[in-house]
């Protein structure tokens, strides 16, 4: 932390990280259009199945960036550098831990031929 | 301890308040960091409810599969509740950092109300379909949504009850440097709660519905 910006509220004078009423807005109204329209193609089906799969998908995981992005601060500042190794961190493991039980797991189902 | 001894060592030669505030502040924020790694830990024991859930979604046992239970229209209901408590908890972060007591207590209310719905909205839905017979023993597939769903339903109470517990603690003490750094670690959870919600209505009841 410099020493340069502490007077009574230092909270408010901190470069990074708080976001501010836009940020917070912009971060809403987007989250709101990805959570709408992967409702609307799933409760009124206009595409093939496998197009409306790949849509949710891929909008839940733009969504999940925007909320760490404007909800929960996430950024490339030097204060937010450990959250984000952190976070890298996190899900490094995630990925391999679904990814590979899922895996372990449907092999084992296809090499009963239970289905 | 390191802040009582930073606080200690720096207090005697400097202006008192000035160093105060600032070993207070790094205090804080170390707090904030080790809250942000126990909330990766809980990113990895739902990632772990999410696998097995991805495993059992299949085994159905003859009972209903998830297109058959779920209503799209209340879910997004529920969305919508968790998704506006998000932005009501920005809003009392934004007043906290401009100082404003009441606006943090309002706001703060405001989220616990949204919070407090999408809750009940969930009881209703499980208490539905265990009343129909479709409660966690019917089936692999139902054990599975109701731990995934029931753990997530589980840490917004606990939010919400730390989230009263910070109303009465801002209404008595106000905004303290303390009470700040609690605030800002509730904003974390809570917004964190949001995100785990956003893979939990994708993989669960949009992919269960399509």
């Amino acid at each position: 932390m410099a020493n340069s910006h502490h007077s009574h509220d230092a909270a408010s004078h901190e470069p990074a990280s708080h976001g501010s009423f836009k940020s917070y807005m912009v971060g809403f109204v987007l989250s709101i259009i990805l959570t709408a329209i992967p409702f609307g193609l799933v409760m009124f089906p206009t595409i093939s199945k496998v197009a409306t799969l790949w849509v949710v998908l891929i909008f839940a995981v733009v969504q999940v960036i925007v909320h760490l992005v404007y909800f929960l601060h996430l950024d490339r500042s030097a204060a937010q550098r450990n959250n984000v190794i952190a976070f890298a961190f996190a899900g490094l493991v995630i990925v391999l831990l679904v990814g590979l039980s899922t895996w372990i797991m449907f092999s084992i189902h296809t090499a009963m031929m239970a289905k | 301890m390191s802040n009582l001894v930073f606080d200690g060592a720096k207090g005697h030669d400097h202006g008192h308040d000035h160093e105060h505030d600032h070993g207070h502040h790094d205090a804080g924020e170390m707090k904030i960091y080790g809250f942000w790694i126990y909330l990766m830990t809980d990113c990895i024991l739902f990632a772990s409810i999410f696998a097995i859930y991805a495993v059992l979604v299949n085994n159905v046992a003859g009972g209903p599969a998830g297109h058959d239970i779920f209503e799209l229209p209340y879910v997004l209901g529920e969305t919508a509740c968790l998704l506006l408590s998000s932005i009501t908890y920005g809003f009392a972060m934004l007043a906290m950092h401009k100082g404003n007591k009441s606006g943090v207590l309002g706001w703060l209310f405001v989220t616990f109300l949204f919070g407090l719905g999408f809750i009940g909205m969930e009881i209703n839905e499980f208490h539905l379909l265990i009343s129909e017979g479709y409660g966690p023993n019917r089936s692999g597939f139902l054990s599975a949504f109701f731990t995934l769903v029931g753990t997530h339903g589980l840490h917004v109470t606990s939010g919400l009850i730390w989230m009263a517990i910070m109303m009465y603690q801002v209404s008595k003490h106000g905004l303290t440097g303390t009470n700040q750094t609690r605030l800002s670690m509730l904003s974390l959870f809570w917004h964190f709660l949001d995100v785990v919600w956003i893979c939990v209505f994708t993989v669960v009841y949009l992919m269960g519905t399509i």
